[in-house]
């Protein structure tokens, strides 16, 4: 947008300003590559990748700095922040050290301007009032490639944890199980429900067994919540048995007075199971030779 | 949905009943207003006494949303039937039908429930047999005394 405005503004001469200043970069192109490679290591911008690795992801990012200057159009650039991104985020690479090293190109860049137009201020003022907008822009297009990019690895991450938190097992023919595991809040709570729900109608499960021996706490609503998804369960036709209360949540429950009186209850996972074999009508036999 | 103020109408199949064996199997198509489902539980207790039915299954798959007075209606219609010698069955519950009646305190607690149309003719079949040790075993489904 600000690019757009001004090359309307700017006179003819002014229009060359830009492509002598590309010439310029691809000419010391060796150089300035160099020199910010330098900088790189002695800030110790990146110090996660080798130095070898650094020389080739600047030269890359070089030629499409100097790229943008030269047409004004971030898409390559912004194509190849993410594709960067994506290939450094995993290996701990920060958001400042990506911010750094473009300023720092930026800067190196700015600063064999100064040393070839020295001799003629008002011409240098001119070639900065073309060079610093368009460095901007690609700063800002590689941070927020660059974000966007840790934000949709989050995003993936956070999706994956949730469809992980509560696995729905099937362990017979109509008997599910699903361990809870950590700790049961509101929301993880909601989501139990549904897949739990879900699990009763795609598996056509008659018993359910829920395992909270991986929960360390419970509180009233959680507690209610559990009640009525057994109820609901109940009114899809499947029963629901939990199993692994530990002492302190079956001392809590009974303290804050929930109802679990029309909730089955077992001790622990293998019997629950066993239990819920029985209701099914499943009867497991040990194979003659195999000893206790 | 038809305008409720002129309830004897003739009206297109909201509901259909078929008859299978000793029992009837009521699907609902599509949400009823009080007026459709007072009308049709007087037409399924009719039919129970007309064919000598002793199961009732209610197929309620296709409603995205069981209200208050739906769920008043199925279960005095399951105690009518019931006085007048047929088991009712409600399946096809959606999930999320399920548990937002459970939040807003809808109970069926008499009613017999099961996953589908499958389920409901066998716990019907068990029911009549009086098997206890099928899948159906009210222990679980129902009340069980802790310890």
């Amino acid at each position: 947008m600000t690019a757009g405005t001004t090359a309307v503004e700017r006179n003819t001469e002014d229009d060359m300003l830009l492509p002598e200043l590309v010439a310029h970069l691809r000419e010391n192109r060796t150089d300035l590559r160099q020199e910010w490679a330098t900088r790189i290591t002695d800030a110790h911008l990146l110090s996660t990748m080798t130095n070898k690795e650094i020389f080739s992801e600047a030269t890359s990012v070089y030629d499409n700095y100097v790229e943008v200057l030269e047409t004004g159009s971030v898409e390559a650039l912004q194509h190849y922040a993410r594709d960067l991104s994506e290939r450094i985020i995993p290996r701990g690479v920060e958001t400042d050290e990506v911010v750094g090293i473009v300023l720092l190109l930026r800067d190196v860049l700015a600063r064999s301007l100064f040393e070839k137009y020295q001799g003629d201020f008002p011409l240098l003022n001119r070639i900065l009032d073309a060079y610093e907008p368009a460095a901007n822009r690609i700063a800002n297009t590689v941070a927020v490639s660059f974000v966007e990019e840790r934000e949709r690895v989050i995003r993936q991450q956070q999706d994956a944890i949730r469809e992980l938190s509560t696995p729905v097992l099937q362990v017979r023919e109509r008997l599910l199980i699903l361990p809870i595991i950590g700790i049961l809040d509101t929301q993880r709570a909601q989501q139990f429900t549904e897949q739990l729900l879900r699990g009763i109608r795609t598996h056509r499960a008659k018993v359910v067994v829920v395992d909270i021996t991986g929960v360390p706490d419970i509180d009233e609503t959680v507690a209610n919540h559990l009640v009525q998804t057994v109820d609901a369960s109940r009114l899809m036709g499947a029963g629901v048995i939990v199993t692994g209360l530990s002492a302190e949540i079956a001392q809590t429950l009974v303290t804050i007075g929930v109802d679990l009186s029309k909730i089955t209850t077992v001790g622990d996972l293998q019997g629950g199971i066993e239990e819920a074999e029985r209701v099914l009508g499943f009867k497991v036999i040990r194979s003659g030779d195999a000893e206790p | 949905m038809r305008n409720p103020e002129l309830p004897s109408a003739p009206q297109p199949p909201l509901v259909s009943i078929l008859r299978q064996g000793g029992y009837l199997i009521a699907s609902i198509h599509t949400a009823l207003d009080d007026t459709q489902l007072q009308r049709f539980q007087r037409d399924l207790i009719e039919q129970v006494g007309r064919y000598r039915a002793r199961g009732i299954i209610i197929d309620v798959a296709a409603l995205d949303v069981v209200d208050s007075y739906a769920t008043h209606t199925l279960r005095t219609l399951a105690h009518v039937a019931n006085l007048r010698g047929a088991v009712t069955v409600i399946v096809g519950i959606n999930p999320e039908v399920a548990f937002t009646m459970v939040r807003l305190g809808m109970n069926l607690d008499p009613v017999h429930t099961a996953l589908d149309l499958d389920e409901g003719l066998a716990l019907l079949d068990s029911l009549a047999t009086g098997r206890r040790d099928q899948p159906t075993d009210r222990s679980l489904l129902r009340h069980r005394p802790v310890l």
